[in-house]
């Protein structure tokens, strides 16, 4: 039975693949606990890099640049995952309404215009109508590219639940908002809170979009790193990479294991 | 009596397509009635107007008297026992239950009491701070039974609920509900497929097919008194032989069998030309004096009965049912036997 | 193309109708003003003039593009001939963007089949491994690549230690080093849809075919191949479109040499020497190609119906 499942080499060009994967953010991981001043030598075990992060001559711009990532990134990701769920009632339990077809042609259209485009686009407009550049177009700009991520998800989830939990409820004598925070809202939780983390990181990640729309003075974590990396490849950026890494890799596991545990319950 | 329901002159249409034509129906208070009918009916839509998960497109449903087609589910003193179930996966089985009184405002001391007690009446008190997955099917049946009737509708609709459920425990369920319906006297309105569940339950059965009602009436009136060759066909198993039809007084038609022997019937006079007869296999008989002669096919064997299939002289199939005994001495395949007609057992059927 | 919408069509599923256009106001509101819009003002904005030192004077003009198509000699006063340059950025970022797509391929088809084939248990455990560095940062994984590849980085240390190689191999600055890392950037992108689509497919057909005498080979070319294929073409797409215009792997990792469309757009928008019109042409002649790929891919997906 196995037979024509099984081809000869595909192990491994799958380990091939997890290798070229992996073994970039593992040299950097390693080399980020590197003692030596020099990137090329290894001078023995150390977390200097780590504190230099954060008490080092570039921490207040880092640490500033990490409060804009961080607070753009709470706010985008739960205005998208609130725009993206009423989405995903309308699309899923709308029927057919009137603009439906472009309606989803519009959600997917972030991921449909290349990001360079969608930047180009966004800096001539906020220049036009005379908006001024800066935390209110980078948290824009990130709250529209960030709703179809979002909306992936709990588009999802919400397929995958009955209508009759709904209609129990309303049978019961819910009201339509009471049925949707009693049962629909708890049910489709899993969906939500995986959307609010696949939006977070996708905002933390931004580099292009927010290199745009940033204005000048206004720095998030990878425009500051951008720069930095521009005149070489310093410790303390492996550091810093390390540390995203982690964050990133973590709000994933999360998100994953959240979706999961919501698949095994109806 | 009231009646707690009317349907009134309700059509409904889904985009191009007609699913119910303008169909009307009483169904009085305190009756457990059954919508019976095969999947498309229509029957599963009308209760779902019922309820109000679904708009009538024209027509009235009125509750004891008052118009409800045009309030939202949660405004109808209908509950509903879902074909699924539909229990809330993250709720415990006591707040399952609690749960319509909840959002009818009543406080909590009062709900859980309430719904402590209705968990009594189902047998679950000890599964109240489960949740719904962690119970079988027949106790999540229960719950949602119990979930239904908590908060005292005037009317109970169930949409197939034994249909997930098998078939030894669908057979205590039938039991179950039926007392529950007598004892807390609240109309049932129940839909299903399967005409034994219909004919051992119900009060009243209304056939439904293709969007219309076929016949209303009671199990046995149904049975034995299909007023078409639908209602023949889909309750029980028929013998549809094809006969001509004279009208020869006022209540009495004269019908000819294949093969020439005649049968006089009662039916009304408009009935004359080609038409339908249904005759119950089981009440057909070997008789060497009966009137109507076949060649026999095959004997099929059952257990506690036999099924004798036969070819009339026309080329129709006729299946006559006996029981089995020892001593039924039976013709062989191929022979020609003669078979008579019980008495009352023939009915003339509208098309 | 995140995945196909819900059909909507029974009675069902629409308990949210007459809800449905308030409940899409706030994306309309967003994505409409704040994207939308902005791309149809951007296609504007490329036949406006070009004002002195950035700005744009509200003028109707072909100047952009006739930058872009046409060249006159350094001083404007030679014959109208056809411009090369920008075409040879496009025409050099569509090559790297194929190369990378064919390694995905390589790679990410193999990859895709293999955990598709695996028992459903450990099935998402693979998938999630090759998905987690999609979700770490792009820059962060493109400066890592480049720290790995390095001339005296830890790569070229390992080849020469182990006496593969006698010096450094330069991959830094090279066509080779923009490809792997598109590659690195995307392949994830190829692995989950060829996964989705090996995944729904029905094995019987390929023992039916063995059955039928058909050799292993034989039979995913002729049998499973054609069944596949729309998801191929998705995982293409899905690396094709974001490569043609990235930006962070050229420009990290690439020189003079690598220069694509990104990086080119990007300079028209920095300081007094960017041309904003002749930026906004080249994003619109490069959302035309990417809409091109997408309506490909739409008969594609069509004519395999």
């Amino acid at each position: 039975m196995k037979g024509v499942r099984h081809f000869p080499g595909f192990l491994a060009i799958t380990l091939v693949c997890l290798i070229v994967l992996y073994a970039p953010l593992l040299v950097v991981t390693v080399y980020s606990f590197n003692g030596s001043t020099s990137i090329t030598q290894w001078g023995g075990f150390s977390w200097r890099w780590y504190i230099d992060v954060f008490t080092g001559p570039e921490a207040p711009r880092f640490g500033l640049a990490a409060r804009n990532s961080l607070t753009i990134a709470v706010l985008a990701a739960t205005a998208a995952t609130i725009i993206a769920t009423a989405a995903s009632l309308a699309m899923v339990r709308g029927g057919k309404f009137r603009g439906r077809n472009a309606s989803f042609a519009l959600i997917n259209l972030p991921l449909m215009v290349p990001e360079i485009v969608t930047a180009v686009a966004m800096l001539i407009f906020f220049t036009m109508i005379g908006i001024k550049t800066g935390y209110g177009t980078i948290l824009i700009a990130h709250i529209a590219f960030c709703i179809p991520f979002a909306y992936l998800p709990i588009a999802a989830r919400l397929q995958g639940i009955e209508p009759f939990y709904e209609e129990a409820a309303r049978d019961l004598y819910a009201s339509r908002a009471r049925a949707f925070a009693h049962v629909l809202l708890p049910l489709m939780a899993p969906g939500v809170i995986s959307g609010w983390l696949l939006a977070f990181i996708i905002s933390l990640d931004d580099f292009i979009i927010t290199n745009f729309v940033k204005g000048a003075g206004m720095e998030t974590l990878p425009t500051a790193i951008f720069g930095s990396v521009k005149q070489g490849i310093k410790p303390n950026i492996m550091a810093i990479s390390t540390l995203m890494l982690l964050a990133s890799a973590s709000l994933v596991t999360l998100s994953w294991l959240i979706n999961r545990k919501g698949q095994r319950s109806p | 009596m009231a009646n707690a329901i009317e349907i009134i002159e309700v059509i409904k249409r889904f985009g191009a397509t007609t699913a119910l034509e303008s169909l009307s129906l009483s169904i009085s208070d305190n009756e457990f009635f059954t919508l019976l009918g095969p999947s498309g009916c229509g029957k599963t839509t009308l209760l779902r107007m019922i309820a109000g998960f679904e708009a009538v497109s024209a027509g009235e449903i009125r509750l004891f008297g008052q118009n409800i087609a045009n309030l939202p589910p949660d405004r109808r003193p209908v509950n509903t026992v879902f074909q699924h179930y539909a229990l809330f996966p993250h709720m415990s089985v006591l707040d399952n239950v609690g749960f319509g009184l909840k959002m009818k405002g009543v406080d909590l001391a009062k709900r859980r009491a309430r719904a402590g007690q209705m968990l009594e009446i189902v047998h679950l008190s000890a599964f109240a701070d489960r949740l719904p997955a962690q119970l079988s099917g027949g106790q999540q049946q229960r719950v949602a039974l119990a979930r239904a009737l908590a908060p005292e509708p005037r009317v109970l609709l169930l949409d197939e609920p034994l249909s997930a459920l098998d078939l030894k425990l669908r057979q205590t369920m039938r039991f179950e509900l039926k007392q529950l319906q007598k004892d807390t006297g609240i109309t049932f309105i129940f839909v299903t497929h399967d005409q034994e569940e219909a004919l051992t339950m119900s009060d009243r059965i209304a056939v439904m097919s293709a969007g219309r009602l076929q016949q209303v009436g009671t199990a046995r009136e149904i049975y034995e008194a299909p007023n078409n060759r639908f209602v023949a066909d889909f309750i029980g198993e028929t013998n549809i032989l094809q006969v001509e039809a004279q009208p020869i007084s006022q209540d009495l038609t004269r019908v000819t069998l294949p093969g020439g022997s005649t049968l006089d019937l009662p039916a009304p006079p408009t009935a004359s030309g080609q038409h339908s007869l249904s005759i119950r296999p089981e009440r057909l008989s070997l008789d060497p004096q009966g009137s109507l002669t076949a060649r026999l096919e095959h004997v099929v064997y059952l257990g506690t009965d036999l099924h004798l299939m036969a070819r009339l002289a026309d080329g129709s199939p006729l299946v006559i049912r006996m029981q089995n005994s020892a001593r039924t001495a039976l013709p062989n395949e191929g022979e020609e036997i003669r078979i008579s007609i019980e008495e009352g057992a023939a009915r003339l059927l509208a098309d | 193309m995140a995945g196909a919408g819900p059909s909507g069509k029974s009675g069902k599923d629409a308990a949210w109708a007459p809800l449905a256009l308030p409940l899409m106001l706030p994306t309309w509101a967003v994505i409409g003003f704040f994207l939308l819009l902005p791309v149809l003002l951007m296609v504007v904005y490329s036949f406006l003039t070009k004002e002195f030192r950035g700005g744009v004077i509200w003028e109707f003009s072909l100047a952009a593009y006739d930058q872009f198509f046409i060249s006159r000699g350094l001083f404007g006063d030679e014959p109208a001939s056809i411009e090369w340059t920008y075409i040879g950025i496009f025409w050099r970022s569509l090559w790297q963007a194929a190369v990378a797509t064919g390694l995905c391929l390589l790679i990410g088809f193999p990859t895709a089949w293999f955990i598709a084939t695996r028992p459903p248990a450990s099935r998402s455990i693979w998938l999630f491994l090759v998905t987690i560095p999609y979700w770490v940062n792009l820059l962060i994984r493109t400066v890592s690549l480049k720290f790995l590849i390095r001339d005296n980085g830890p790569l070229n240390e390992f080849l020469m230690g182990i006496g593969l190689t006698s010096g450094p191999l330069p991959l830094v600055n090279t066509n080779l080093a923009v490809q792997l890392g598109l590659f690195y950037s995307y392949l994830p992108f190829m692995v989950l849809p060829i996964y989705a689509a090996v995944e729904r497919y029905n094995f019987a057909l390929s023992e039916a075919a063995a059955d039928l005498y058909a050799s292993r080979w034989r039979t995913l070319r002729e049998i499973t191949l054609p069944v596949v294929k729309p998801g191929i073409i998705a995982g293409c797409l899905l690396v094709f479109i974001p490569s043609l215009g990235a930006f962070l792997a050229p420009d990290l990792l690439g020189g003079a040499k690598t220069f694509m469309i990104g990086s080119l757009i990007d300079e028209q928008f920095k300081g007094s020497q960017g041309n904003w019109p002749f930026g906004a042409a080249i994003s619109v002649i490069l959302m035309s190609l990417v809409l091109l790929s997408l309506l490909f891919y739409a008969r594609a997906q069509r004519s395999q119906k």
